[in-house]
């Protein structure tokens, strides 16, 4: 009977584990594309001037949005394509891939705070695209909170 | 088949994100302009406020907004841009105040009024410094006034000269012109009559700066 129940268990864990890095996939893949936009407007200079009524430019065209010489929006693409990544192999069941997961997930929420802080403290403006970015970033966080621990889940690899 | 799945979504949504990438790229990279050769008309001189000599090699023309941060940061950098040049380089600074940024037309009215008393590049230099103050602000034109004081300026000339349509005249004209050349996005550099390819910086001026000095031989 305890058998039984332990079988039931374990697919039970999977379906969970592929719905939670489903999720989270899905959200990486928001982010990336709000990074890769933000990367290619810092390309065509285009965070670098005044234009419309965008007004993002206080954020983006500040010093803080480059970090040696390198947009921040690239880092970003880098990060939510890490997190894409890492958040399809744990859906296949790559008990490491959960691991990477995680912390490139709290690497880009430490990242976040930072870039929440100089925002809120140094620049005293918000970026609407850096915000939908922090959103993002704070949901894959709930996630790996939320994510079962491995022993719940079956099918490992 | 279902353990190569994961390595072909990953390197899907790789080429997918470079490809729209290089997309977005060609879609969003500005054409440059070019000021015409006849383009000399009688406002140039009317109201255009000039920093070094006439004769200089290269001139820089800037579009600019105070209320615009990178025209700030720009602002800020000119040190760094004129450095080595002196005789070599004029700047000629044009108001190309933004319909969204609510106190930018004012403050180019408060540079023109103060350009009236013959303080016009300190009026800039301090807008562009205090840029983060007055632009955040609900009493903007206070503290206009209180620049003026600080510039030793005639308080009472200068708050007539704000509100005067000579002023007006003065900023619209450099705007129309702007407008006329098909800027649309402020700061935009123009190096002997050709725009400065974005990003604008300090590096890509100087650089568009050397290529006047040094033009290559056509072949």
């Amino acid at each position: 009977m305890k058998r039984k129940t332990e079988k039931q268990a374990a697919p039970a864990g999977s379906r969970a584990r592929i719905v939670l890095y489903t999720i989270a996939a899905i959200i990486s893949l928001a982010g990336l594309a709000d990074a890769t936009y933000l990367t290619v407007a810092a390309l065509t200079g285009e965070t670098a001037v005044c234009a419309g009524s965008t007004g993002c430019q206080e954020v983006l065209g500040s010093p803080y949005a480059k970090i040696a010489g390198i947009p921040v929006a690239a880092l970003g693409v880098w990060g939510y394509f890490a997190a894409f990544t890492f958040a399809i192999f744990a859906g296949f069941g790559y008990a490491r891939a959960r691991k990477f997961f995680a912390l490139t997930v709290w690497a880009m929420f430490a990242m976040t705070l930072w870039f929440l802080y100089v925002q809120a403290f140094v620049l005293h403006a918000f970026c609407r695209y850096c915000l939908f970015s922090a959103a993002f970033v704070f949901l894959m966080a709930g996630l790996v909170v939320a994510s079962p621990p491995p022993r719940d889940s079956g099918n490992e690899k | 088949m279902k353990r190569y799945l994961p390595f072909v979504i990953v390197a899907v949504v790789g080429a997918l994100t470079l490809g729209a990438g290089a997309m977005l790229y060609r879609a969003k990279r500005p054409a440059l302009l070019e000021i015409p050769k006849n383009s000399a008309t009688p406002d140039k001189t009317a109201s255009m406020h000039v920093r070094g000599q006439a004769n200089a090699a290269v001139t820089l023309e800037e579009f600019g907004d105070f209320e615009c941060p990178p025209c700030a940061n720009l602002a800020s950098a000119y040190g760094q841009i004129e450095e080595g040049y002196s005789a070599k380089l004029r700047v000629i600074f044009r108001h190309f105040p933004l319909p969204g940024h609510p106190h930018a037309q004012e403050a180019a009215l408060v540079a023109e009024a103060a350009g009236l008393q013959g303080r016009f590049w300190e009026m800039h230099d301090l807008l562009y410094k205090e840029q983060p103050i007055w632009s955040k602000s609900n009493e903007a034109r206070a503290l206009f006034n209180s620049y003026a004081e600080m510039l030793g300026l005639n308080l009472e000339r200068f708050k007539t000269d704000v509100d005067s349509p000579e002023v007006k005249e003065r900023v619209a004209s450099d705007k129309k012109r702007g407008t006329d050349l098909g800027v649309n996005s402020t700061p935009t550099i123009f190096i002997n009559d050709r725009q400065v390819p974005p990003p604008v910086n300090v590096g890509t001026i100087r650089a568009a700066i050397e290529a006047a000095l040094n033009p290559k031989p056509s072949p």
